[in-house]
């Protein structure tokens, strides 16, 4: 191909807070000079809200889906119709960034069900014969800092067979004590979520350890609201039959895009848990929850 | 063929030339062709002034700005090569003495050293600094390498499982709502693009470590073409397979294949970072975060985010272990950081082996990237001895169990791992930590793996201070768990580095070799024994060292252990070596030589012999006839050169020739040269079969010969006469047996002269006769080096050699006169040389000054108390009549010969040949004969006629003449200068 479009930001790591401006340049690469019909640049901000089919049914899940919330829409003519001469052409452009109405940016989060996303479309459009082309190019928002400031608020826990809840047979059930804490349930999204675990003792052999991820969803409609927890992710802080009394760090690092300051709106809710999963050899599956306070500081 | 010689009936010499050697010459009888030679005078007149050098400062090899060259030898820390003049005893090589130190070539060398950047200096600095952390002596990652791969092997099968890409059981639900054909085929192009999962089981041990290759060629395509995920996910599965500890035994070589994966891969990464940064001019080797810019940063950034996703704690760890260099990218404290915590997090790995080996990875990439961090090193090691009961754990033993692994066994894996910990946290300790680091790992009970990896990993000098501390703990280990003489091993590798204290190494070698005598197994006795002789030789006398001898003969015979412990065998002989030098000491070992009988393999026993001989000649100084040593270095030399036949090579023929000879120079018998000689008859039987060997007999047995001349100061006594008489025999009967004709001819040539020397005329003689018959048979291409050459060059030289060898020769009485010249002379007319050659004119031209000085009064040169011809004719007409005949059939050869060349292409041939004759009669040649003179003339037309000869020769032999006819002798050469033209330079 002889022509190639290409949005280029003049940030390395593309995040922007409201009231900044997005700035960057339009790259047009052709070999020969390029008729065209103008050049648009149009800046969207949506929320995409899903209905998961468990919590309605699947009829419902497929036409109720909710409509997407625009958060920002702004669209201009970086170029006349005319023409682009041949060789490597930049373009400046400069987005002001700013919420439409009185609706607050929230900060990028891609999802499962709710998706926060901010994307920067470039059209050029061309005569008869040729292809319209067209670049997006997303970018992330951050809200601005939170003022409170964290306090750090460790949580001790301590699991044995009589902590456990939704036991079938307690009496199967090996001797185990597992003692530790997290540093803090209320994260910066930025920093790693700490920790410290020890086995202290334990009849059966452990098989792994794992901390889990969890985003917890919950988007309001007008039947009511679901409510969905799914993985992000899963990370093993141990493998094999690990020395007793010893402790085992707990540390973990948030996946950017995937989390975002804890949200709370009027339609939709982002929530963040962690699991810390313990395998037994014999398969055995013990775990213990701890919601979380994700916010940006 | 008629002899052309001593018929002298050559009237057939028509004169019959060309225009222009018209009037060539007649017969003269009466006077000499050659002119009378003063040559006392000649050689007064030909010496160039004298003039005093003194050598202290002047040398042409030595720079010319002398300023003060030692102090500037200081300065460049040992580049120089020259450290003779430290050392007294070595002999003072006079070239090196009088360069002292600023050889020109080492002073290239040196400066190329220095590196030449702009930004140097703060560049240098960082290196000098980073050299003082780590420097040469610590045992760098790659040379523990090869030793592991090597010990660590197995014939067990292994397998590789590798997923890549996605996960197939995630893939496979049927939640997704993309069309079943779709998704296989979507598939497909995964498995295209990603090799996707391949299990591949049954591998043997090659198959594997070739498998682990194709990876890490895999990864660096990948990366290659710009596929970074690809890449990552490769690196990612190779470390999931260190989790995998089936097949046990070969878990260290499987560690080092695939740290090696990471270690490219880190280094990838790194280098792609940085050129992302080099955009304006590279950074600096010290740059920090600030100067790194935005997208470097991020993406630098995006590594660490994707692996810090990494699902399993393995992989996880050992990754971002491979990139810990990158974090100096983003801020300054982030590599001890991250060091911190990784070490922390390795106490996640249950299984004792895997977590050691990653608590060995990340020491070895610490000490790369920052080795000043010794706080996470230290870290590593006490988390490693608190962890340490794990090895005796339930799950561990079950393991072992299932694949029937011994606990021994089990233990030697460890061993790698805690040496390379222990010796980077060892390095440059501080003794504080290594006493304290000692008494923790006393703390621990059943410690005998942790004392054998501190003994390997601490310094040497350290351990040996404590030798008997450690001998004890030793004792006081579990038997059942870590093979003792593995320790015992470990302690003597310290102890032949470092000496513990003097009272005690009598004790510490008692106490040690009485565990070590009691091992069963002959390789494991073999492998601690070898190390411990080292200390043996050090510190005791041959007595001790004869024990052990006897020891290792004892525990190595039965059942010919001795042939699977070859290396370990020749290693104690090495070692011994270096330690006994005095080979009288050394061979008055009871034990030594059937020790050597232990080496039954031949190329093995050879190999042993060589290095004893190599000591011998390196450290022999003065020749010796001690019969302990002759005999002993007679049946060694007798070894190799028995190891010799058909299909030896050359070059091993010519070491082993290069060793016996040596041997042969160090015998000497003092002023008994009877026994000498019989020595070397001795020798020749036993080396028959190495021709440089019997060269050297001849050499040898010549040189008595001249060394009892000088004893008797030429005055041979009846019984000194009949003993040289007996050298010349020997080398007459030994020469035929060489193979190489030219080494004959020149050994019959130098046994003559020095038969002659000692007024052995008839021997003599015989030699240059025996030479002379042999001509013929000198074949026209020789193989030089493998190639073939033409024999013609060597030929003229020997002739020439030899012709002035038969200046001094008497004519033998009942022999014509000359006889020998003739016969020399016949076989070159004899002689088939080559097409199209003017070797045999060569000769001829050369014979001439030979004839020339044999007609004078008296000769050059003469032998002390043989008579040469110059008294025996004492100038007789007749012999000068004979003289001139001879060359006249000579000079009649040459001009026959320029005559033929005048004819065709020759023309170039002749123009020189005719100048190197007009050179003789001019040199040698009486040119007051008016038709010598005009014969020379017209040779010298003839050289100048095609136009092919060189001016400046030309000019220069003019002035020549024209210099000599100054004297007042020869101006009559001044009317000969008149008719030389030169030619004119068209």
């Amino acid at each position: 191909m002889s022509v190639s479009l290409d949005i280029r930001l003049k940030r390395a790591n593309k995040v922007y807070h409201e009231g900044e401006r997005v700035s960057g340049v339009l790259l047009v690469n052709s070999r020969d000079a390029l008729q065209h019909q103008g050049v648009s640049l149009s800046l969207e901000g949506l929320v995409n809200l899903q209905l998961s089919s468990k919590s309605v049914g699947v009829f419902e899940a497929f036409y109720n889906s909710v409509k997407p919330i625009q958060l920002v829409s702004s669209n201009m003519e970086v170029v006349k119709p005319g023409k682009i001469p041949a060789g490597r052409t930049e373009i400046p452009f400069e987005f002001p960034l700013q919420a439409k109405g009185n609706k607050v940016l929230y900060e990028t989060y891609h999802g499962v069900f709710v998706n926060i996303q901010y994307t920067l479309r470039c059209d050029m459009r061309r005569p008869l014969l040729a292809k319209d082309l067209s670049k997006t190019c997303e970018f992330m928002v951050h809200c601005q800092p939170q003022k409170s400031k964290l306090q750090p608020n460790p949580v001790e826990f301590s699991i044995t067979p009589e902590t456990l809840q939704n036991v079938r047979e307690r009496s199967s059930l090996p001797r185990f004590l597992i003692r530790g804490h997290l540093d803090a349930t209320s994260c910066a999204v930025t920093q790693p979520l700490t920790g410290e675990l020890v086995l202290e003792s334990s009849e059966v052999a452990i098989k792994s350890i794992e901390l889990q991820l969890v985003r917890v969803e919950t988007c309001g409609c007008a039947e009511g609201y679901a409510r969905d927890a799914t993985e992000i992710q899963n990370i093993q802080i141990a493998e094999g039959d690990v020395c007793r009394g010893l402790s085992i760090p707990i540390y973990m690092v948030f996946p950017r895009l995937f989390t975002c300051p804890t949200l709370e709106t009027t339609n939709f809710k982002v929530e963040f848990e962690v699991n810390i999963v313990i395998i037994l050899q014999d398969d055995h599956l013990i775990t213990e929850n701890f919601p979380l306070k994700l916010v940006r500081v | 063929m008629v002899p052309l010689f001593p018929a002298l009936c050559c009237s057939g010499l028509c004169i019959n030339m060309t225009v222009h050697i018209i009037f060539l010459y007649m017969f003269y009888v009466l006077h000499r062709h050659s002119r009378a030679r003063k040559y006392e005078a000649e050689v007064q007149m030909c010496r160039l002034e004298v003039s005093a050098v003194d050598f202290s400062d002047y040398h042409p090899l030595k720079a010319i700005t002398v300023t003060d060259s030692k102090a500037r030898r200081g300065g460049r820390k040992g580049s120089t090569s020259s450290s003779s003049s430290s050392s007294s005893s070595v002999v003072l090589d006079p070239l090196s003495s009088m360069l002292d130190g600023s050889d020109p070539l080492s002073l290239f060398a040196a400066v190329s050293q220095t590196p030449a950047l702009p930004h140097s200096i703060s560049l240098g600095r960082k290196r000098r600094e980073k050299e003082e952390e780590v420097g040469s002596d610590f045992e760098p990652w790659s040379s523990k390498r090869g030793e592991i791969l090597s010990r660590f092997t197995t014939t067990e099968k292994l397998s590789i499982n590798l997923f890549m890409g996605s996960d197939k059981s995630k893939a496979s639900s049927p939640s997704s709502a993309v069309s079943e054909k779709v998704r296989t085929r979507l598939e497909e192009l995964d498995d295209l693009e990603e090799g996707s999962q391949r299990e591949l089981l049954n591998l043997s041990q090659q198959d594997y470590v070739n498998r682990i290759e194709e990876l890490n060629q895999s990864l660096k395509e990948a990366w290659g073409s710009d596929q970074k995920v690809k890449a990552l996910k490769i690196v990612i599965q190779c470390s999931k397979l260190l989790s995998d500890t089936s097949v046990i035994q070969f878990y260290p070589s499987k560690f080092v294949l695939i740290t090696d994966i990471l270690d490219t891969f880190g280094g990838l990464v790194y280098d792609r970072i940085w050129s992302m940064c080099a955009d304006p001019h590279p950074l600096p080797e010290s740059f920090s975060a600030d100067d790194v810019n935005d997208t470097a940063k991020e993406t630098c950034l995006n590594w660490f985010f994707k692996i810090a996703s990494i699902r399993e704690l393995v992989p996880r760890l050992y990754v971002e272990a491979a990139l810990l260099k990158c974090n100096r990218f983003l801020t300054k404290s982030g590599i001890q950081e991250t060091l911190q915590r990784l070490t922390a997090m390795i106490r996640g790995i249950g299984d004792p082996l895997v977590a050691v080996y990653a608590r060995a990875y990340l020491c070895r990439v610490g000490m790369e990237v920052a080795p000043h961090l010794k706080d996470s090193l230290n870290k590593n090691f006490f988390d490693l001895l608190a962890t340490f009961r794990q090895i005796h754990g339930e799950s561990v033993q079950n393991q072992l169990a299932q694949q029937r692994v011994e606990i021994p066994i089990y233990l030697t894996l460890y061993s790698p791992a805690i040496h390379w910990i222990l010796q980077c946290v060892a390095y440059r300790a501080p003794e504080v930590l290594l006493t304290e680091m000692m008494d923790r790992c006393k703390k621990l009970g059943n410690n005998a793996l942790l004392l054998n990896s501190v003994m390997w990993a601490f310094r040497a000098e350290f351990v040996a201070m404590r030798a008997t501390d450690f001998i004890g703990m030793i004792k006081d280990c579990d038997e059942a768990g870590f093979p003792k003489h593995l320790l015992f091993a470990s302690l003597g590798r310290s102890l032949s580095c470092a000496d513990p204290p003097e009272s005690e190494r009598l004790s510490i070698l008692n106490d040690a070799w009485k565990v070590i005598t009691k091992v069963r197994s002959p390789r494991d006795y073999i492998n601690c024994a070898e190390i411990w002789v080292e200390f043996t030789c050090r510190h005791f006398t041959k007595r001790e060292v004869n024990t052990i001898l006897a020891d290792i003969i004892k525990h190595m015979t039965p059942d010919r252990a001795f042939e699977d412990a070859y290396p370990q065998l020749q290693s104690v002989i090495k070692k011994i070596l270096p330690h006994f030098h005095d080979f009288s000491v050394l061979f008055s070992m009871e034990k030594f030589l059937p020790f050597l009988d232990m080496f039954q393999k031949d190329s093995v026993r050879v190999e042993v012999c060589k290095s004893i001989m190599e000591v011998f000649i390196k450290h022999q100084q003065e020749a010796t006839r001690d019969p302990v040593i002759l005999n002993a270095l007679l049946h060694i030399c007798k070894t190799m050169h028995d190891s010799v036949n058909a299909l030896t090579l050359d070059d091993e023929k010519r070491s082993l020739s290069l060793l016996i000879n040596g041997f042969i120079r160090m015998v000497s018998f003092g002023r008994d040269f009877e026994q000498q000689l019989s020595f070397c008859v001795e020798a020749r039987a036993t080396f028959c079969n190495l021709e440089p060997v019997i060269i050297h007999l001849i050499h040898t047995v010549n040189q008595l010969a001249m060394e009892t001349r000088c004893v008797m100061k030429g005055n041979h006594s009846r019984k000194t006469a009949a003993f040289v008489r007996a050298c010349a025999a020997y080398s007459f009967i030994t020469i035929p047996s060489l193979t190489s004709i030219f080494n004959r001819l020149n050994l019959y040539l130098l046994s003559g002269e020095v038969a002659l020397a000692n007024q052995c005329l008839s021997q003599a003689d015989a030699f240059l006769k025996a030479a002379v018959s042999l001509l013929p048979e000198v074949p026209r291409t020789i193989s030089i080096e493998g190639k073939q050459r033409s024999s013609e060059p060597f030929l003229l030289d020997f002739i020439n050699n030899f012709l002035s060898t038969l200046l001094v020769v008497p004519d033998h009485p009942e022999q014509g006169v000359l006889y020998l010249v003739r016969g020399l002379l016949n076989m070159v007319q004899d002689y088939t040389w080559e097409d199209n050659s003017d070797a045999k004119i060569r000769v001829y031209i050369s014979a001439l000054p030979l004839l020339a000085a044999m007609s004078q009064e008296s000769y050059l040169y003469t032998i002390p108390k043989v008579d040469s011809n110059e008294t025996l004719y004492g100038g007789d007409p007749k012999f000068i009549a004979e003289i001139n005949k001879l060359c006249e059939t000579l000079i009649g050869q040459v001009l026959d010969h320029l005559k033929g060349l005048g004819r065709d292409e020759g023309v170039r041939r002749q123009g020189s040949l005719a100048f190197s004759l007009f050179g003789c009669l001019l040199a040698h040649g009486d040119l007051r004969n008016n038709k010598l003179n005009q014969l020379a003339v017209n040779l010298w037309n003839l050289s100048h006629k095609h136009g092919f000869c060189d001016t400046r020769t030309s000019v220069r032999t003019l002035e020549y003449i024209k210099h000599q006819a100054q004297l007042a002798d020869l101006s009559h050469l001044s009317d000969m200068t008149a008719r030389l033209s030169l030619q004119s330079r068209t």
